[in-house]
């Protein structure tokens, strides 16, 4: 089947749907691949770059006209007029806040996958376009921070005196939290974090961050927060208000999929913070953003100096990794809907994943899809203390045995020693306390050994037992003729024991060495 | 024939009687030093810093004890003979002899053995590979238990069964010796061919596995029974060998049955039973020498054999009974195909790459890498990333490997400063700070499903962190075979691992050049 390429509409847009490097991995999939001319301008790839991987340059009306069209953004109506009937359309296109378009993509009959519909499996991840796209947003955000504010990030002592580091504040840890955390703190700030699912403590914490707790908890079940009541959503506006005051930078990443953007920092909050403090809004939105004074696409700066930037295309801001990352997620579903990669795709609706994202299907309306419920890609974190989901097999084994199995043996190697003691002729009785005491002090000794010491001290204990070299010995002398033989026999392995665990473990031991001599 | 004794030679009786006493004394106090020496290794061999100075104290223990014990015998050889009671000497000669050739054959054989077995010995221990160690580890146990095996038939044939209780003991620790010495023989053999891969390490798991070995371990004992009963080296010669083959069998049969992944418990294990053995002869002679370091043996390989057991979270029932690893995922619990996604393959220049950027490395080795010998190349690749100021460090779990302890040691061959590598337990927390992590030819050590699947056989078994890291890249020879417990391994699918697929060395030399 032929894949199309075509030059996105939308006047920010900078990325494109395949680079060079992509676009020949389709072709190994057995895809036929062009390009419309000039697509990837704008994310530097040019047309003779693709040329060179082997890709036909072609004009939109042909682009638009494949088996199969691959874009970023929802087509513009006169876009899709150019679609054949049967055609496939691959792209973002949040069919959640976009009900019209959906009806329109199943008037006209087509098949439309939506790139930002995948669900949150393990599996998915490699598809998921805005886990790759958000990620690169985290760190724009940032970085649009840093030139907005007047100060540095990271902290100093001078001899002019000293920079006390900007601080940060991240609420909402999902992909593009984390990369900003990770990306702030890396450039010296001290970043504070808040999200209302508790379990990302641990992330925050392993990027350097510092989590603020909220009064509310949501324990998610598909990766992703979901909208809050009212009144949770008031007493997590008071934490994030408290901080913003205190924060530098302030970035606020809600997003509830599928819905219009909470609303997290109101005028009064704005109100209360730093003159020159920034707010980056990820959330922002033609419906909205996270504050109340975002402009959708837009700088404003408020009457007290506070800077909101409600920039959506961020990741067009680094056109050319954001297309190559899209690229992948694109080449990635491919590789999953061409099992057998002959260029012939086949959307397997028992997939989840594939079931997930398609939106519509030769006409028919599949959004939205089945719940999928599945583990978020991470374990969440075990609260200390409390006892977890996680029981093992052996645990629930373990409880079930009944008291007397575990400890009927102790209890019988007991009196089964007690009899053989009290049994045993007088004579004996020396050997068993020199052996029960040398069993003590052998486990003793052993008890603190550390790891890295158990094969010399394996080969030394075969050394030792080489001392049954002494029973052979003084059986040696007796006259008979056999037990000379068979004394000899095990005089000869025992010394083998004796001179080569000594030896080996000799050699061992001159191999330890540390890495720094004292 | 009118008998004299004349006072000179009651004198000279007198005399000898005084050195066998001193003799004695000086045996106790040989063989107390001895014992505190054998004491003082194994604690020293528990640390680094005492280590050297352990392997001294046993080897002087090791000195003074054959030192004794040959004095011991020179002086016991000197059998005195009344020759004027004795009316078979014709009574020629009047008084007493001490006859001196059974003291230099005696004198002799203990020399010429030490000789052969030291030379064997000696030349074992500085021809043998670090990864090879397991092997030869294995077969200085066959050769504890042949001892013991020997010494215990020597010990029947020189001292039979009689009437008496005390007899009865005597010979009821023979049986003993002979059993448990039998039972290390062979099963330390057939580790030692696992081991070399001269057999599959499949565990063989014949139908009614448990009942067989019960059903021999009752045999031997009802042998041993019948060996007490016996009163001549005649009688008693035939249950003793019957003992001692079945008891050749058993042990056999109990490691053919444990699969190669669980050959650290076994080595422990068998170091553990070489102890018991060579204590059983020491109480069948009565030497305490030997019941003493018997018993230091054996219980600090039961000591290891429990650490190994808690680093896969088993009981060392379970692992003793065998067949683990062997059923195959079909009939494994939690064994349905499940579907982890795709892994993502890693060039070696990437990975160069990786580590280079990287800030903190963690490489966690497994058998694999023993296999492909790679500890050689891994250790350069170390100095290299360290010399480039990077934090390289090794985090090793308790049964990497094939033997308790085994990659520290290859490691250490590789010149890898022991104080870079770290346990398990020390290192898990800190993986969330790591920026790449090499897993090096391990795989169910670095198995999340031991905390995430309840009902995969290798749940609940400590593993380690590695998915915490930043990227997580697996040397692996191929996708095909899954780790020891067959087991599919969740990591490898993870988003932030990559598998680098080919032999460990090739892989290790190609980053060492992209570098």
């Amino acid at each position: 089947m032929r894949i199309g390429i075509p030059k996105e509409a939308a006047e920010d847009q900078t990325r494109v749907a395949a680079t060079p490097d992509t676009a020949k991995k389709l072709t190994r999939l057995g895809y036929e691949v062009c390009i419309e001319s000039g697509a990837g301008d704008l994310a530097t790839y040019f047309d003779e770059q693709y040329a060179e991987a082997g890709i036909p340059i072609v004009d939109a009306k042909e682009a638009w006209g494949c088996d199969i069209v691959i874009a970023l953004d929802p087509p513009a109506p006169w876009q899709l007029d150019l679609m054949r009937k049967d055609a496939v359309l691959v792209s973002r296109l949040n069919p959640g806040i976009h009900p019209d378009l959906v009806q329109d993509l199943s008037g006209r009959g087509l098949t439309a996958i939506s790139m930002d519909a995948v669900p949150r499996i393990s599996r998915a991840q490699s598809i998921d376009a805005r886990s790759s796209m958000t990620n690169l947003s985290g760190y724009r955000a940032v970085i649009e921070a840093a030139e907005a504010l007047g100060r540095s990030f990271g902290g100093q002592m001078t001899a002019a005196g000293k920079i006390p580091p900007s601080r940060v504040y991240v609420i909402g840890v999902g992909v593009a939290g984390l990369s900003a955390i990770g990306t702030a703190s890396s450039m010296g700030a001290d970043v504070y974090a808040t999200d209302v699912r508790p379990e990302v403590y641990d992330q925050v914490e392993s990027l350097g961050g510092t989590f603020v707790e909220i009064p509310v908890r949501q324990h998610s079940e598909d990766g992703y927060a979901r909208a809050m009541t009212e009144e949770e959503a008031k007493l997590a506006n008071e934490v994030y208000a408290e901080e913003a005051a205190k924060a530098d930078v302030v970035i606020t990443t809600a997003m509830v999929a599928g819905r219009t953007p909470p609303l997290l920092l109101d005028e009064d909050a704005i109100a209360h913070m730093k003159p020159g403090s920034v707010i980056v809004d990820l959330g922002a939105s033609p419906e909205g953003g996270n504050t109340s004074l975002t402009e959708y696409n837009n700088v404003y700066t408020t009457a007290n100096g506070v800077t909101i930037i409600g920039y959506t295309n961020l990741p067009s801001r680094l056109a050319g990794q954001a297309s190559q990352l899209y690229g992948q997620n694109i080449v990635n579903f491919f590789k999953l809907a061409t099992p057998d990669k002959d260029g012939r795709l086949v959307l397997d609706e028992d997939d989840e994943i594939i079931r997930g994202m398609t939106v519509t299907l030769d006409g028919a309306i599949m959004w939205p899809p089945p719940p999928v419920k599945v583990s978020a890609q991470q374990v969440p974190a075990k609260p200390q203390g409390a006892p977890t989901g996680d029981v093992t097999a052996q645990d629930i084994a373990a409880d079930e045995l009944p008291g007397w199995r575990k400890w009927w043996w102790k209890v019988a190697a007991v009196l089964l020693s007690a009899l053989l003691v009290l049994f045993a002729p007088a004579g004996m009785q020396p050997h068993f306390i020199v052996f029960a005491l040398a069993v003590v002090v052998g486990f003793y000794v052993i008890t603190g050994v550390s790891h890295s010491l158990h094969t010399p001290l394996m080969s030394v204990t075969n050394a030792i037992s080489g001392i049954i070299i002494v029973g052979a010995m003084l059986l040696v002398s007796s006259g008979n003729p056999v037990v000379v033989v068979l004394s000899f026999v095990a005089m000869v392995i025992a010394s083998i024991n004796i001179f080569g665990g000594f030896l080996v473990t000799h050699r061992m031991l001159s191999m330890f060495q540390r890495s720094s001599e004292d | 024939m009118e008998l004299l004794i004349d006072q000179s030679a009651v004198a000279q009786y007198e005399q000898h009687l005084a050195i066998l006493q001193g003799a004695a004394s000086f045996q106790s106090l040989a063989y107390i030093a001895a014992a505190l020496l054998f004491i003082l290794a194994l604690a020293g061999l528990s640390k680094q810093k005492g280590a050297r100075n352990g392997n001294f104290a046993g080897i002087a223990g090791m000195a003074i004890a054959l030192i004794a014990t040959i004095a011991i015998v020179m002086v016991t050889s000197m059998e005195p003979e009344l020759v004027g009671i004795d009316a078979a000497s014709g009574g020629s000669a009047s008084g007493f002899a001490i006859t001196s050739t059974g003291l230099w054959i005696a004198f002799l054989l203990i020399v010429v053995a030490l000789a052969i077995g030291a030379a064997i010995g000696i030349f074992k221990a500085k021809h043998v590979k670090m990864t090879e160690m397991p092997e030869l580890v294995a077969m200085l146990h066959s050769f504890v238990g042949a001892a013991a095996v020997l010494v215990g038939f020597c010990s029947f044939l020189t001292d039979p069964g009689a009437e008496g209780v005390e007899n009865a003991w005597h010979i009821g620790e023979v049986g003993l010796a002979v059993f448990i010495g039998a039972v290390t023989l062979t099963g330390s053999v057939v580790a030692y061919l696992k081991l070399s891969a001269k057999i599959s390490g499949r565990p063989l798991t014949l139908p009614g596995r448990n009942a067989i070995n019960a059903a021999m371990v009752i045999v031997s004992i009802a042998l041993i029974a019948w060996l007490i009963n016996t009163r001549s080296v005649d009688a008693g010669l035939l249950p003793l060998c019957l003992l001692t083959v079945v008891s050749l069998v058993l042990g056999a049969h109990l490691v053919l049955a444990i699969g190669g992944g669980d050959m650290p418990v076994v080595v422990s294990m068998l170091n553990s039973y070489s102890g018991w053995a060579a204590a059983m002869a020491g109480f069948t002679l009565g030497n305490d020498l030997l019941i003493i370091t018997g018993a230091l043996v054996g219980s600090s390989g039961a000591y290891l054999s429990y650490i190994m057991c808690q680093g896969m979270n088993r009981s060392f029932v379970s692992v003793i009974l065998g067949g683990f690893g062997g059923e195959g995922p079909a009939t494994s619990g939690g064994g349905e195909e499940r579907d982890y996604g795709d892994y993502t393959e890693a060039t070696a220049e990437e990975v160069a790459q990786m580590l280079k950027d990287a800030k903190r490395v963690v490489i966690a080795p497994g058998y694999g890498m023993a296999v492909a010998q790679a500890q050689f190349p891994v250790a350069d690749l170390t100095r290299r990333l360290m010399d480039a100021g990077v934090d390289v460090r090794f985090g090793i779990h308790p049964v990497a490997g094939r033997m308790p302890g085994h990659m520290n040691v290859l490691l250490a061959e590789a010149k890898v400063p022991y104080d870079n590598v770290f346990e398990m337990d020390e290192i898990n927390d800190d993986f969330g700070d790591v920026d790449v992590v090499l897993v090096i030819g391990a795989n169910d050590t670095v198995n999340p499903a031991a905390e995430t699947e309840p009902d995969s056989p290798i749940a609940g078994m400590p593993v380690m962190h590695v998915w915490e890291a930043g990227k997580v890249i697996v040397f692996k020879r191929g996708m095909g075979n899954a780790g020891y417990a067959g087991v599919q391994n969740p990591l490898f699918f993870n988003e932030n691992t990559d598998m680098l697929l080919g032999d460990a060395k090739a892989s290790t030399d190609a980053i060492l050049s992209a570098l």
